[in-house]
Parts: structure tokens; C-alpha cells; sequence
């Protein structure tokens, strides 16, 4: 009889060992979990400020601005202009 | 001494005395388990309710407002966290530096946060939306009674050049105007919280439970392409502003969808920073705005004749003299040519043609007309203020009145009317549905003319932009143009202005198999010309010459550069 208790009383406090190491990874993980949630977050936060940014950047003003004025570049006028229509260029194919 | 020679063991003492005892202790037990049991199992919200405010928080999750694109994913509005600065103004303490630091964060005078301060006891805003990095340096300042909360702001990076159409939201996110009020219910989120519980330290260790599911807003994709927006509202500036010209407005649909390309307005307004701004910034012209369209409204009259087999294309009318009466009004055309065909009268914008057209119709098909294509009644569109325009019951109408409504004076209508109704010569007699987003099932349309009648008005306004037309201006390299010039006086307390014009062009392109419709229109222009032709054409050939080629429509015309006429032998539309 008292071999019985003694084994269940281990086996008792296996079970309770178990549990605390359990919850202690729980929460662990729970408390990792929340820091990847928290940086997605913030990921999230930054990839909408970056798209602003490249939206500010590529304000078709401000490429048509340096395009004409640093690059020097300009519409061609319709002398130096040839169109080749798709299916003509098939044709010559 | 011994202990079992003590004497006081030898003293008897009476027994209700160690009774009495244990009654005493056994009632104390009795009650404290009494206590225990009441505080434990029968009233233990109280206590319950204490402990878990040690350890358990409800914590608020915040949702973001849906970003706005345009057709190609290029973003037009995000918010951004930002945060706000409040004070308890009778727990603020601060040294002159702390004060004088602080103000400089701010951007604010010193003497502004005093007032602030004192103004108020309990609450107050210093400054709210500043960058998150300007309110770290804040709270490092330490200041006590100074506290931030996040708030989200939303930017615009398109600027002025889109300002009226997306509108903008106020300080709590909500829309105020424009497509952030119209679809506001679709962009805003739904902030959520849940319980947690927390450690000593502040650490979330478990998550209890979830009170409400924060929500997001949606992403909008509106039809708009900030491309042509772009270019749409740089072409305007350059008319308005040599011009000098009060306002302008440009709207480029998709003649196949009738989806809205580009809206463009001016005055305009910088939507990032709203301290100064007036009414005539905010309006959105294109569909808010009526006016009286004079000339374009002219196809639809004719059109209807047509129709009706009352006219052919080769008609001759009788406009020689270029007068006509009615009653005691005269109707007067800019030129006196003999008499006119009918697609002359459109290519030279003759009102007396156009008058003595209508008064062979009856009253009733020709507000059927107007009706069905749209003037008359609100866009179904959500957008907030859009006007409906004025187009009175047939039953009203005197003949003069009926005279001058063929070309375009006693109705009123929106430019986005007027471009919309244009879709029925585009689509070979269909009218399109509007569409601020972008439109992924093609759309169909209500047939309202002939596909024959719909040609042959295609082939007399063509005739409008040659030389010997009212706009030559708006003819596009490369590519068949067709359109009509309007040039009204404008309404003014009841009467007409003298000097007071609204000019206007309406056309679409390539004529050949039309992909785009667009209007144009320039509120009082003052710097000596305001006929349509002159003023709103050029806007119109610029933006429909540019659209064209960055949407790689094939050119139907050769590419030959155009000439324009000699300098006064234009042809002047009717006023």
C-alpha cells in the first residue's frame, strides 16, 4: 500500500512539473507571438509610409519636371514620328 | 522547585470557565469561516473584480483607414500613425527651458501652449498629427501632465492635383469630402480590443479574451489614372493661368466603360496642409457645378431630327441673313453665311440653324431626348453634392424657349453630364453608366440613338474641328478627332453677363472607333478671347493628344502636321 502511494506521489509531481514547465512555455511562446504580431504591425506601418514616399518620389510632375529640365528630354513632333501598326509589323515578318 | 510540586496544579477551577473558553474561540472560527465562505462563494465579484484589475487589461486594437489607389495600384491616400500631444493643465509642470524646448517641438509660440493651458483644467490638446519621432523627443522631455494618444493622418502625395476628387478626411479619420465621404463607410475600419493579462513587468502572458475584432478598412481602386490626371490638370493650368480665367475643369471618361480617367479642377487646393481654404478651391466643377452649355448641347437637338427623319445630314436650311425672330426675341449667329446643310450648322455652330431645326420638332421628343441622357438628374455616383443640373417639363416651354434649348440656354447641366451624354456618339447610340472605380466586367450600356444616327453625328462633328469648323485648335495629330465648341454668356441675377463667358469644348477620339470622350471647360476667361474654339480646345487637343498616345491607341489619321487658319478667319460660334 504504501509503495502504491509512494509511486502515485511521484507520478504526482511529475504531472505537477509537467504543467509548470507547460505553462512556462506558453507563455514564452504566447510573449513571442505578440512580438512578431507587434512588428508586423509596425512592418506594415512602414510599408505604407514607404509607398508614400515612392508615391511622393514618382509624382508624374515632378518625372516630367527632371525629365525636360535636367535630362533635357521632349516630346518628339509628328515629323520625327513613325507609327508601325501591329498587324503591318506581323506583315513584314 | 520541581514543576509536579507546583501548587497551582493542585487548584481546582471551576469547569464553566474552560467552557466558556472554547465557546468563545469556537464562535470566532465559526464566524471568520462564515466570512470566508461569504467572500469566497456567495458575494465574490467585488474581490474577484479587484484581483483581476492587478494583472488583467483590456487593450485597444486600432484599425487602419483602406488606402485609396488608382487603376494601376499607384497609391493616392494613406494614413499614417501620427500622434497627438494633450495636457492636464493643472499637473503640467515645466521649467522656462522644458517650456521653451517644448515649444520649439511644437513648432508652436510659447505664449500660444500658456494660453492653452490656462484656458482649460481638465483636458486639452497642445498639438495633434505630429510625426511619431517629434512626439519621442517630446516625452523625453519628462514633462508631468503631458500625455500622447495615436491618431492616424492621412496623406495625399498626389497634392493639388487631385485635391477635389479624393477630398480629404478630418482630424478623427472620418471623410469630409470627396471620395473619402462618398465611399467613407467602405474605407473606415473598425478598431477592436481584447483582454489580456499582463506580468509585473508589463508583459502580455495571456490572451483572455477577444471583446471585439479589430476591422480594417478596405482598399478603394478608383478608375482614375494619375497619369492622365496629371496630365490633364497641368494642361489646365497652363489655359487657366493664360487665360486668366477664373476657374477651369477637365473630365476624361473611358468612352467604352465610362469609367471617370482623370477629374480636374482649378482653383485647386494642397489637401496635406488645409490652413487656408477657400469655397471656390474646395468645389469640385466637374460634378457639383452647372452651367449653362450653350453650343455642345447642339448634336443632341440635331440628333433627335435625325431621328425623327425630320433632317438629313444635307439638308439645306434656311439661315441666310444669320437672324431670326420669335415673337419679340431674336436669335443672331457670329457669322452671315447663306443658307446652310445641316452638318454645317454644326461645323459652323449655327444658331439659327439649330433654332429653326427645333421648332420642327415636338417639345416632348426633345426633352425625351435631354432626359435620357442624363440632364436633368443626379449622376448615381454617392459623390456628395453632385448636381443634377435644370432641365424643365416639356409642357412649359414657349417656342423661344424651346428655340434657345437647342442650342444650349434655358438648361444647365454638370461637365460630367455633358461628357457622359457624349458616350451616345461614341458608342454608336449607347449610353454609358459612370463609374468613379475601376470597372473589371465591361459595362452595358442603354441604347438611346440609332448606331446610324450615332455615324452620321460622329462625321458632322469631325467636320467642327477642320478648318471652316468653330475648333480647329483641337484637332490631335495622328489621330480623327471629333467634338463641338460651346461659348456661353453667363447667368448672372437672373439675366445674362455681359462680359461674363463659360467656354467649352466637348469631343472624342479617334473618331474612327472613339476609346475616350473629354470635356473641357473654362469659367470666365478674360485675357481677350473666350470662345470655345480658342480657349478650351487647346486644353482639349493637349489632354486628348496625350491620353491617346500613353494609352497606345493605334493613330487612325497620318501623321502630318496640322495647320491652323490665318489668325481671324476663324469661324466664331454663336453666343
Amino acid at each position: 500500500m504504501a509503495r502504491l502511494n509512494l509511486i502515485l506521489l511521484a507520478l504526482l509531481t511529475a504531472c505537477a512539473l509537467g504543467l509548470v514547465t507547460a505553462q512556462d512555455k506558453t507563455r514564452k511562446l504566447f510573449a513571442e507571438l505578440e512580438r512578431e504580431q507587434e512588428q508586423a504591425k509596425q512592418l506594415d506601418v512602414e510599408w505604407g509610409q514607404l509607398q508614400l514616399e515612392q508615391s511622393t518620389w514618382a509624382m508624374h510632375a515632378r518625372v516630367e519636371k527632371i525629365a525636360r529640365e535636367r535630362l533635357h528630354m521632349s516630346l518628339p513632333d509628328a515629323k520625327r514620328t513613325q507609327v508601325v501598326m501591329p498587324a503591318a509589323a506581323g506583315a513584314q515578318r | 522547585m520541581n514543576y509536579a510540586a507546583s501548587p497551582v496544579l493542585a487548584l481546582r477551577l471551576p469547569l464553566w470557565r474552560s467552557r466558556l473558553l472554547l465557546v468563545l474561540v469556537a464562535g470566532g472560527f465559526l464566524v471568520l469561516a462564515g466570512r470566508a465562505v461569504y467572500l469566497q462563494g456567495l458575494n465574490n465579484d467585488f474581490l474577484q473584480q479587484k484581483g483581476e484589475s492587478r494583472y488583467s487589461r483590456v487593450l485597444e486594437i486600432s484599425a487602419t483607414r483602406g488606402k485609396i489607389t488608382d487603376r494601376h495600384g499607384e497609391a493616392l491616400a494613406i494614413s499614417t500613425p501620427v500622434k497627438s500631444v494633450w495636457a492636464i493643465p493643472e499637473e503640467v509642470q515645466f521649467s522656462g527651458q522644458q517650456r521653451a524646448k517644448l515649444a520649439a517641438l511644437l513648432e508652436m509660440p510659447p505664449r500660444e501652449i500658456d494660453k492653452r493651458l490656462n484656458d482649460a483644467t481638465a483636458f486639452v490638446y497642445l498639438k495633434r498629427q505630429i510625426a511619431p519621432e517629434v512626439a519621442e523627443r517630446v516625452s523625453a522631455l519628462h514633462i508631468p501632465g503631458l500625455f500622447q494618444n495615436q491618431e492616424y493622418r492621412r496623406y495625399y502625395p498626389g497634392g493639388e492635383v487631385m485635391a477635389q476628387m479624393l477630398g480629404f478626411t478630418g482630424a478623427d479619420d472620418i471623410g469630409q469630402d470627396g471620395i473619402e465621404l462618398a465611399f467613407q463607410s467602405t474605407l473606415a475600419g473598425k478598431s477592436g480590443s481584447r483582454r489580456v493579462i499582463k506580468d509585473r513587468m508589463g508583459h502580455i502572458v495571456e490572451d483572455t479574451e477577444s471583446i471585439r475584432e479589430a476591422q480594417n478598412g478596405s482598399n478603394l481602386t478608383l478608375a482614375l489614372d494619375a497619369k492622365l490626371q496629371n496630365l490633364a490638370f497641368s494642361q489646365l493650368k497652363l489655359v487657366v493661368d493664360s487665360n486668366k480665367a477664373k476657374a477651369g475643369a477637365v473630365v476624361v471618361l473611358d468612352a467604352k466603360s465610362g469609367e471617370v480617367l482623370a477629374l480636374a479642377n482649378l482653383p485647386s487646393y494642397n489637401p496635406n496642409n488645409r490652413s487656408r481654404l477657400s469655397g471656390a478651391q474646395l468645389r469640385n466643377r466637374v460634378i457639383t457645378d452647372t452651367f449653362e452649355p450653350g453650343s455642345t448641347l447642339k448634336p443632341f437637338t440635331i440628333s433627335v431630327a435625325i431621328e425623327e427623319g425630320k433632317v438629313r445630314p444635307d439638308s439645306m436650311i434656311a439661315t441666310a441673313g444669320g437672324t431670326f425672330s420669335i415673337g419679340h426675341a431674336t436669335i443672331h449667329d457670329a457669322h452671315r453665311f447663306g443658307d446652310m446643310t445641316v452638318a454645317q450648322v454644326i461645323q459652323r455652330s449655327s444658331n439659327v440653324g439649330a433654332a429653326k431645326i427645333a421648332l420642327g420638332l415636338k417639345p416632348e421628343d426633345m426633352w425625351t431626348m435631354f432626359d435620357k441622357v442624363g440632364f436633368g438628374t443626379t449622376p448615381r455616383l454617392g459623390f456628395p453634392g453632385a448636381a443634377s443640373g435644370r432641365l424643365r417639363p416639356y409642357k412649359s416651354w414657349r417656342p423661344i424657349e424651346q428655340a434657345t434649348m437647342a442650342y444650349g440656354h434655358g438648361i444647365s447641366v454638370s461637365l460630367l453630364q455633358l461628357a457622359r451624354a457624349y458616350t451616345i456618339f461614341a458608342d454608336d447610340g449607347e449610353l454609358m453608366p459612370l463609374s468613379l472605380l475601376r470597372v473589371d466586367a465591361p459595362l452595358v450600356g442603354r441604347q438611346v440613338i440609332s448606331a446610324a444616327t450615332a455615324h452620321k453625328m460622329r462625321d458632322m462633328l469631325e467636320l467642327a474641328v477642320q478648318p471652316g469648323g468653330t475648333a480647329p485648335q483641337a484637332r490631335v495629330v495622328g489621330y480623327r478627332v471629333a467634338g463641338k465648341t460651346g461659348t456661353a454668356h453667363k447667368e448672372e441675377n437672373g439675366g445674362y453677363a455681359k462680359n461674363k463667358y463659360v467656354a467649352s469644348f466637348v469631343g472624342l477620339a479617334p473618331a474612327s472607333n472613339p476609346r475616350l470622350v473629354i470635356a473641357v471647360m473654362i469659367d470666365e476667361p478674360s485675357a481677350g478671347q473666350y470662345y470655345g474654339g480658342t480657349v478650351a480646345a487647346p486644353v482639349f487637343s493637349a489632354v486628348m493628344g496625350g491620353a491617346l498616345r500613353m494609352l497606345g491607341v493605334p493613330p487612325d489619321a497620318p501623321l502630318e502636321p496640322l495647320e491652323l487658319p490665318p489668325a481671324g478667319a476663324q469661324i466664331k460660334e454663336g453666343v
